[in-house]
């Protein structure tokens, strides 16, 4: 497993495929690879078929007895229902362009990572069962039958992608891998196959309203919480809305903000945020959770799941609602939740109630990023800042996949780290932006169970974050995904030890001089700030000659 | 693996043999064009459109753009509107990149790994030699017209013109000429040798090539080795396209086995990978305006959610909430 090998042992990647026909070489499922099965309850839950136990190890997978007309059944039904899977399953040239693109294959030489290779696995059978070439001439025709094998591989290779899309960039069709897996994993979730890590998060969203499964009165103990440690390090106290009628603006962000280090820490980025410009909003216990496990199930469940926001905010009847820094939070609300759920009709379009700014870009939707909203906040003026809080990091902003690729948000979160941080530096031009490489543990793959893969597919990332730590000395790795902050801590412990993962939020919360504040040797996280500290009898001044 | 090379080209030699016997006989010579052409016309045709209309039959439920640059976003944030459109003339900006200049395949990098470091550098051979290959294909399929067209258009023979300009030989060799069979040859190169493009190839990735090459061999024989009586073709072209098919005395074997060869192409083309010619157009991923936020996208096939509602919640949690201070609907 993954900790018993050293970083060293784990960077002996052999990214020469060997000489041989993929179709050829056997599919072992590895621990420290594969996430362990989901629980029935879990799948009863949502409804879901086929709930039973089961192991990835053993060799009766508990399939019903007509699952190969069902698989092939389910595979035809999408052909018919989305034209990228049936544009992608006949014109992919197999040029290699996207071969070394994935973190997966980066990270671990293993060749059926290349997103060629792992599309081409639907679309051996999509040849082999649908096509006439591949009905007769089979492997010549580069087809093969759906077995109970193949199958297997296809789920062990659906659950080794993080839905990222950096293939799809680099395509000169624009084949997106990602939505190949989408529909892989659609399909594998009619036997009752999802991993654990998914359907858990999935159920308890469904039933509490977050991934957690935090009740009402605990989602809202947590936030008080923190309340309470912003009034230690800051000395201001905040009273937080809950489900609050009338409020002007819905607030939602994923609930592992809620809960986990270093996540809650940007939360209370948010909480110091919104007290500082006095907004009228609402948190909601109800729809308690930006992000969307039910995206890494089917586009139905995640359908079922994004319901909640638009229905909260009817209920409650705001104007319109604010997002939290998640990364496929925001590739499902930017690019799915109009067409999944609305339009909603009953909001009206965002206008920031401080500067009075339209988002344009949102008004269909309704829904503003946290990021965007703050940018805007800066630009007018609006924000009180001491940049100097956060003189003693160096920071660098790892691009979150799906905002940059299903987004194309990269201006904003810079435009505000860069107004909250003196010292900021970019990581490698092929590694950030558009161009950028995935955490490792998207789409529901932070587990603990696969950490050997995570850690694999976060190679790329840490790597070029080692670049800047020894070149530049940063210390501070920045995001806007509260996945990146669950999971870049043990990369980084990992591959960049010394390096702390925070969100863009988190240092907004540190800059910002609230009204009525005391002193604040401390950052968000207790942690005495260099320069701030005063030490009894002296001043600011120690820094000076540090 | 070796299957995957073999049967391809063993198919190719095939074609050659048969349409080389077929082309010295002179009773099957009608057989070996003008049939050969309609038939394989009418399956380009007709495939080709029924490929298209079947794609199009699939809805494209969701906005679901590659963005690959800034959104358009606050007004003083600087928008990248070809590589991230969010106007239809932005989309056509981006198509125009993608389909004309091979726009993704330019950002073309190969990863390696170095003493434990990921080094990202950039590659532009594959866009090269795509592009090399295309537009040299596109000039010489162009430059064939004037064996139908008559009086031959202007822009044809400008386009003759420029690409025999550089006189090598005679009769002179055609740049487009030179330029495909580099390409060509570095695409099969890369195939055979680089080892993950190797591991990816299916027989149907090298029989395309070899056909192409086979094309390209009997074209350069025909005109430099085994002469043939050009106006002889150019009739036969003519009755084609006139409808009033006849097939002159006196024009050599290699001529048929060069139209056997394109007709198998054209014919495999509906097929076949090489249909992303048409795909590359209809990709969901690059003909969508990033408009998602900004404009509904409408699912035909939308169903109205099953969701947990908040009367269940509360009915669920009510004495939590309670407890909690929570505002109710209901007590
Ligand atoms: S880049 Fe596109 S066409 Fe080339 S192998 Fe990958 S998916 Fe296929
Ligand atoms: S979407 Fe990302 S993880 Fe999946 S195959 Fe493509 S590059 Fe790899």
């Amino acid at each position: 497993m993954a900790k018993e090998l050293t970083p060293q042992e784990m960077l002996r990647i052999d990214l020469t495929p060997p000489n041989r026909d993929w179709m050829d070489i056997p599919t072992v499922i590895k621990p420290g690879i594969y996430c362990y099965p989901a629980k029935p309850e879990k799948i009863e839950i949502v409804g879901m078929p086929n709930p039973h136990v089961w192991s990835p190890l053993d060799d009766d997978w508990g399939l019903p007895e007509d699952w190969k007309e069902t698989f092939l059944q389910g595979m035809r039904e999408r052909l018919e229902k989305h034209r990228s899977f049936k544009i992608f399953m006949d014109i992919c040239v197999r040029c290699g362009a996207c071969a070394d693109k994935c973190h997966f294959f980066l990270g671990s030489g293993d060749p059926k990572n290349m997103p060629v290779v792992r599309a081409e696995l639907i679309r051996s059978v999509y040849r082999g069962e649908f096509t006439k070439a591949g009905q007769i001439l089979g492997r010549l025709a580069g087809g093969r039958k759906l077995t109970e094998d193949v199958l297997k591989e296809i789920w062990y290779y659906m659950f080794q992608c993080t839905e990222c899309r950096r293939c799809s960039l680099f395509c000169p069709y624009g084949i997106d891998t990602a939505e190949v897996t989408i529909i892989g994993r659609e399909l594998i979730n009619l036997f009752g196959l999802n991993i654990n890590w998914i359907q858990e998060p999935v159920a308890n969203c469904y039933e509490t309203g977050n991934h957690l499964g935090l009740l009402p009165h605990t989602f809202k103990q947590n936030i008080e919480f923190m309340c309470m440690d912003i009034e230690e390090f800051v000395g201001i106290t905040i009273d937080p809305p809950f489900n609050k009628k009338g409020a002007e603006i819905l607030f939602v962000t994923p609930s592992g903000d809620v809960f986990a280090d270093p996540g809650i820490y940007t939360l209370m980025g948010y909480l110091m945020l919104f007290e500082h410009i006095g907004l009228d909003y609402t948190w909601s216990t109800y729809a308690s959770e930006g992000g969307n496990f039910g995206f890494f199930t089917s586009l139905d469940m995640a359908q079922r799941l994004n319901a909640k926001i638009y229905a909260e905010a009817k209920r409650l009847g705001v104007k319109w609602i604010l997002g939290g820094e998640c990364g496929h939070m925001w590739r499902v609300v930017h690019q799915y939740m109009n067409t999944f759920n609305g339009p909603p009709e009953f909001l009206e379009e965002p206008v920031s109630p401080i500067t009075g700014t339209k988002f344009e870009n949102a008004k269909s939707a309704k829904m503003v990023h946290i990021a965007e909203f703050t940018a805007d906040l800066i630009k007018h003026g609006k924000l009180k800042l001491n940049p100097k809080r956060n003189d003693h990091l160096k920071v660098t902003y790892h691009d979150s996949c799906n905002p940059s690729r299903g987004m194309g948000m990269f201006e904003e979160p810079r435009y505000v780290i860069k107004s909250v941080c003196k010292h900021f530096y970019e990581m490698p031009e092929n590694t950030i932006r558009e161009q950028t490489f995935c955490c490792g543990s998207g789409a529901g793959l932070n587990a603990g169970e696969n950490m050997e893969l995570r850690l694999r597919g976060g190679l790329p990332r840490a790597n070029a974050v080692k670049y800047v730590h020894e070149r530049f000395g940063v210390n501070m790795l920045s995001c806007v995904c509260a996945i990146d902050r669950a999971a870049l801590p043990a990369s980084m412990e990992y591959w960049v030890p010394d390096m702390k993962v925070c969100g863009m939020s988190e240092l907004v919360g540190n800059a910002l001089v609230m009204e009525g504040e005391h002193d604040r040797p401390t950052d968000l996280r207790g942690e005495e700030i260099p320069g701030f500290a005063k030490a009894e009898g002296e001043g600011e001044e120690v820094t000076e000659d540090v | 693996m070796a299957a995957r090379i073999l049967f391809p080209l063993a198919v190719v030699l095939a074609i050659v043999a048969v349409a080389l016997i077929g082309g010295s006989i002179s009773f099957l010579q009608p057989l070996f064009s003008v049939a050969l052409l309609y038939v394989a016309f009418a399956i380009f045709f007709f495939g080709f459109i029924a490929k298209v209309i079947n794609w199009a039959k699939s809805p494209v439920p969701f906005r679901i753009p590659t963005t690959a640059g800034q959104e358009f976003s606050l007004p003083w944030i600087k928008w990248s509107k070809i590589d991230n459109p969010s106007t239809l003339g932005g989309v056509l900006m981006r198509m125009f990149f993608e389909v004309c200049l091979f726009r993704s395949l330019f950002r073309n990098m190969r990863t390696d790994l170095r003493s434990g470091w990921l080094i990202h550098s950039p590659t532009k051979w594959l866009w090269l030699l795509a592009l090399g290959f295309h537009y040299s294909f596109l000039i010489i399929a162009i430059r064939h017209l004037r064996l139908f067209l008559h009086p031959i258009p202007g822009v044809v023979e400008t386009l003759d013109a420029i690409d025999g300009m550089f006189q090598i030989g005679i009769p002179p060799l055609y740049l487009s000429d030179i330029i495909i069979s580099l390409c060509v040859t570095g695409l099969l190169i890369r195939r055979l040798f680089l080892p993950k493009v190797r591991f990816v190839s299916l027989a149907a990735d090298y029989f395309p090539l070899f056909l192409i090459i086979a094309i390209i061999t009997t074209g350069l024989l025909m005109r430099f080795v085994f002469r043939v009586d050009i106006t002889a073709v150019k009739a036969l072209a003519n009755g084609i396209v006139s409808f009033h098919p006849v097939v002159p005395k006196g024009i050599g074997a290699i001529f048929f086995v060069h139209l056997a060869l394109v007709c198998t192409l054209i014919a495999y083309f509906p097929f076949s990978k090489l249909m992303h010619m048409g795909g590359i157009f209809m990709s969901p991923t690059r003909n969508l305006a990033n408009t998602s936020r900004m404009a509904y996208h409408e699912n035909p096939w939308r169903q109205p959610p099953k969701f947990h509602s908040y009367e269940e919640y509360e009915d669920m949690y009510r004495d939590y909430m309670k407890e909690a201070g929570l505002p109710l609907e209901r007590e």
